[in-house]
């Protein structure tokens, strides 16, 4: 199979906004269909790429590139999933899910906020299914678990048809067994939607089991892209095999290595 | 959430009221304070005269107050909210007029416009319009910047996000805003009233009670006020109710 490639960052610069420097001509790059996570403490400045492969952020100096094309602004096939305070107080799980169609229909296909072609009509109430949530679709955020709250995060992301998902530490809050469940929902969406998948975490377990590969990141500045391969099969039992644990004391150590240079 | 009465509750409190009245009116017994039978049969004979015409006039003096302040504040209010920029410009501005009590311009406003509705009508939006910009302005302001990433992530411009996020995010403020002022408006309408207009409440009250002496009727227009100002605040309590479901 060929793949493509679907994010390219290139020689990239980014300060924060008081002037220290988090990336330095940094280069990384992700193939179509891949899973990849980006693992790194707090403030080591992960949340601030995924911003920038979302277009909500830009680099000083280099540029990313997502399918070939310039990033300059969100981009209407990315998906973005964020840990909280993504939904609508105000509306109900449905009214939420169907955000994102009603943005598009707001704008109509113009290529800028929404796709070029002439997005179909699409209904909420399968992914409400496939998710689990079609129950409580009628109630507010504000009365709805931590875990539902980020399948319909997710509902409204999917329905849209991404080909790229960034989640920014998504399941960080969650109770451990909605955690596990909602990261093999995760891979699953992904190979069956073919998605390219990024996940920010600060959690090592979580970036054991969600990654085929992983991006660590230890304090800024990030010159150079320090990646780890996970060739083990991944699916539910994996959490379980030697294979997971010893890949998780070899993140640790790394962790450790990339933090303390 | 804070509790709502029920109607029984409230009849049970008018009643109380209305009880405290007639004792005082006795303890009083004076013409400056009759009973609320008096007043009662007086009302339903002003009714019947140019009570409603005055109330139509207060009535729609208010609303025009509260459309105006609305129609301007809120735009005003979101803008000021999502732009760190021209908040830092005006909020200096806002901080040095908002405490101003704006009733103390009457006298100035009806020099410079003269007669008829729009100065009072302008008295009172000036009360309203700094309340509903101040609070829609902390509210827009105060979102959280996750919110506005991924909404913006859905594909939403300035347009997407002022429709689908700000101004529905607003709506509480401005509804509190509303409940908050509309006590103050009526106020202002009064003092409005008794200057350069032969129509209104604040004019009836003031006609009534120091010209003709007629006691129960200068009750009457408070009552009327009162009404006024009530059904203002019901109406507001009910807008809450129907629009922001999710509080």
């Amino acid at each position: 199979m060929i793949q493509n490639e679907m994010i390219s960052v290139e020689a990239i610069t980014f300060n924060y906004p008081n002037g220290q420097t988090l990336f330095e001509d940094f280069s990384w790059k992700v193939e179509e269909g891949e899973a990849w996570v980006i693992l790194g403490p707090s403030g080591c400045g992960k949340s601030t790429l995924l911003y920038l492969l979302a277009g909500l952020l830009s680099p000083v100096s280099g540029q990313i590139r997502i399918e070939g094309e310039k990033l300059n602004r969100p981009r209407p096939q990315t998906g973005l999933i964020l840990q909280d305070y993504g939904l609508l107080p105000w509306a109900t799980v449905r009214q939420n899910a169907e955000l994102g169609l009603q943005i598009r229909g707001f704008y109509g296909p113009d290529g800028t906020h929404s796709p070029r072609q002439p997005v179909p009509k699409r209904d909420v109430t399968p992914w409400l299914d496939r998710l689990g949530i079609s129950e409580i679709a009628n109630q507010y955020p504000t009365h709805i678990s931590g875990g539902q709250r980020q399948r319909t995060a997710i509902a409204r992301t999917l329905v849209l048809n991404p080909d790229l998902l960034l989640m920014d530490e998504p399941f960080s809050s969650l109770d451990a067994p909605t955690r596990e469940g909602l990261q093999n929902l995760t891979l699953e969406l992904q190979l069956e939607q073919k998605l390219t998948l990024v996940v920010v975490t600060h959690s090592i377990e979580e970036a054991a089991f969600l990654g085929k590969n992983i991006l660590l990141l230890g304090k800024p500045v990030h010159r150079q892209a320090t990646i780890i391969q996970n060739s083990h099969p991944i699916g539910a039992e994996y959490r379980k095999s030697p294979a997971y644990h010893a890949l998780c004391d070899d993140l640790r150590a790394n962790l450790e290595g990339v933090s303390s240079e | 959430m804070k509790p709502r009465s029920t109607s029984v509750d409230l009849g049970l409190t008018v009643l109380g009221l209305l009880l405290v009245w007639q004792m005082a009116a006795w303890l009083v017994n004076q013409p400056i304070l009759p009973g609320p039978i008096t007043v009662g049969i007086t009302f339903i004979q002003e009714i019947q005269g140019d009570l409603p015409e005055h109330f139509l006039v207060s009535l729609w003096r208010v609303t025009a107050s509260m459309l105006l302040s609305i129609i301007t504040a809120v735009p005003a209010g979101l803008v000021l909210g999502q732009s760190q920029r021209l908040n830092a410009l005006f909020s200096p501005l806002i901080y040095i007029l908002y405490p101003i009590p704006k009733v103390v311009f009457v006298p100035l406003v009806l020099l410079f416009l003269g007669l008829g509705d729009l100065p009072k009508i302008l008295i009172i939006f000036l009360i309203l319009f700094f309340q509903i910009l101040v609070l829609v302005r902390d509210q827009a302001a105060s979102l959280r910047p996750e919110l506005i990433f991924s909404v913006r992530s859905l594909g939403a411009g300035r347009r997407a996000l002022f429709r689908f996020v700000y101004l529905p995010a607003s709506l509480p403020a401005i509804l509190t805003a509303l409940r908050q002022s509309v006590g103050t408006a009526v106020a202002v309408l009064y003092v409005a009233e008794l200057f350069a207009t032969q129509k209104g409440l604040g004019y009836y009250i003031y006609l009534n009670g120091s010209t003709l002496f007629n006691y129960p009727a200068m009750y009457v227009g408070i009552l009327a006020m009162s009404i006024l100002g009530i059904g203002w605040y019901y109406a507001v309590d009910w807008l809450e109710k129907k629009l922001c479901k999710w509080m």
